[in-house]
């Protein structure tokens, strides 16, 4: 069989992608499905895993909704043989950032068939609430309309999140099976193509029709990646200029209150135990009282731009310019557009793509006896 | 209001340029009180947030500097240290930080004369840049 196949959507995209779930669920060696579901209780999507195939009616992995990163969710799944393999429906970026875990041991590719969907992105989780109301398919409907129909996936007034509106890769190259949406016949039926081993395994037992990857596809791609890339260097340039000073960092993260969510939201801040959680920054009182003497005055809480310029020093290499960071700040500073503008010369520099390949080692973790002289010595 | 006097944390490997520290000071040699040096057992213990904090507290200059390539006690350290500041290197200039004002040395344990050289030299290049941004104004 073809290493592509169709998925019939003639009764809509969300019936059919349901189906196909349906069908690889009702494989024996398939224990579980974790996808995009909309919560009984509420018009919210969140990742879930479905073991009963009727629960699959409420997947809903195109609802332009991106509470969490949910690498993390999968490194859950994952870091221990779990007895069954699962079958995780993610995006692109999703997918990055848990090749980036697999090399930090934080998860394992082992009993793991990802399926990935060509990302339209997303709304920040605030504008997705107010958006949704109840009828989150009906939202979804007119989003991939939009997103698909040569707009950009504004519903309403409601845009995609700043760092969506920034992917360049909206392509899930990471995973085992590829939905094709860019290119397709969206009324008819949406490719599949398998690009590893394990996802050709897996179509081949489904039954599915074959077909050949559709023309449209690369001009497709080709017309999205193009206009992201010059969204991301408007963005990059806007947020380089609000930055490049220390003081004009300090005033862009003066609204930072040091509740270090977008550390937890980060699919890639790695250490199982933050330094600035721990009792290094239990700081003596009387440590306040002579940083206050020394300058004059001490904001409170103290170390914020040490907290953020740290954490882009230990993850910028691996950042995968998900956004969860600028979603899940309470006072609403615009974090992605830092962190994807800040990592990328660091990427560069070590010529290090995160989530491209597992076997690159992180740029930290590896050395080569003749590099970088060009940092050493004072001249 | 008196001549700006920088100030330099040097983060100094062990057995590397400590001795040659040491070295340099039972050798009579001397160099700049500006340079407050901090032992540690290898550079490549250096976390880039040392750096981050020494910077952020106000330090003109920052030196880490340790065995040549080859020569760590820990067979690699100094090699990952290297890409650390390579690292630091790329990330702080885009935040208007003097990508001089942080250097990596190899100096060795028998290097008494080139350490306080070097020494001499940073101190002076650095004082010709200034007081760094993070000392003068609030931006903890």
């Amino acid at each position: 069989m073809a290493k592509t196949a169709l998925i019939p959507v003639d009764n809509g995209l969300l019936p059919g992608l349901r189906e196909f779930l349906r069908q690889t669920l009702s494989r024996p060696e398939i224990a579980a499905v974790l996808v995009p579901c909309q919560l009984p209780m509420k018009a919210m999507i969140l990742p879930t895993l479905v073991n009963d195939p009727e629960r699959l009616s409420a997947a809903n992995p195109l609802a332009p909704a991106f509470p969490l990163n949910a690498a993390r969710m999968v490194s859950r799944l994952t870091r221990k043989a779990a007895g069954g393999t699962v079958v995780a429906v993610l995006r692109a970026c999703e997918i990055r950032a848990f090749i980036e875990l697999v090399k930090l041991k934080q998860a394992r590719s082992e009993e793991l068939i990802i399926v990935g969907i060509d990302c339209l992105g997303a709304y920040a989780t605030r504008d997705f609430l107010r958006s949704a109301h109840q009828d989150v398919d009906a939202l979804t409907g007119r989003f991939v309309e939009s997103a698909l129909g040569g707009g950009d996936g504004t519903v309403d007034g409601v845009c995609l999140a700043p760092a969506c509106q920034a992917c360049a890769e909206p392509v899930p190259s990471g995973a085992d099976l590829i939905i094709c949406l860019l290119g397709a016949d969206t009324d008819r039926a949406l490719p599949v193509t398998a690009a590893t081993e394990k996802g050709e395994a897996l179509l081949e037992r489904l039954d599915l029709p074959g077909a050949t990857m559709p023309e449209a596809r690369e001009t497709a791609v080709a017309v999205l990646v193009n206009r992201r890339r010059s969204q991301r260097e408007a963005m990059g340039e806007t947020t380089r200029a609000l930055t490049d000073s220390l003081e004009k960092l300090a005033a862009y993260l003066a609204a930072c209150v040091n509740c270090y969510n977008c550390r937890v939201a980060c699919p890639v801040c790695y250490c199982r135990e933050c330094v600035f959680a721990t009792d290094v920054f239990d700081h003596e009182p009387c440590q306040y009282l002579g940083w206050a003497g020394r300058k004059g005055a001490v904001k409170m809480p103290t170390d914020t731009l040490f907290y953020h310029l740290t954490r882009l020093a230990h993850m910028g290499t691996a950042c995968v310019g998900c956004g969860q960071c600028s979603n899940a700040c309470p006072s609403g500073i615009p974090l992605a557009e830092l962190f994807i503008t800040a990592s990328a010369p660091l990427q560069e520099a070590f010529d290090y793509h995160p989530g491209r390949s597992l076997e690159e080692k992180p740029p930290l973790a590896a050395f080569r006896d003749k590099e970088f002289e060009e940092v050493v010595g004072i001249k | 209001m008196s001549a700006f006097e920088p100030t330099i944390i040097a983060f100094v490997c062990n057995w590397c340029t400590y001795t040659g520290a040491d070295l340099a000071g039972t050798s009579r040699q001397t160099y700049p009180l500006n340079v407050r040096l901090i032992r540690v057992m290898c550079t490549g213990m250096v976390d880039p947030q040392y750096v981050l904090k020494a910077l952020l507290e106000g330090a003109d200059g920052i030196l880490v500097s340790g065995c040549h390539p080859g020569d760590c006690h820990y067979i690699n350290g100094n090699y990952k240290a290297r890409r650390r500041i390579k690292l630091l290197k790329t990330l702080l200039p885009q935040f208007g930080f003097a990508p001089q004002r942080l250097r990596l040395t190899w100096i060795g344990a028998s290097d008494g004369i080139e350490f306080a050289r070097v020494m001499r030299e940073l101190v002076e290049q650095v004082r010709a840049l200034g007081p760094s941004e993070a000392g003068a104004k609030m931006v903890i």
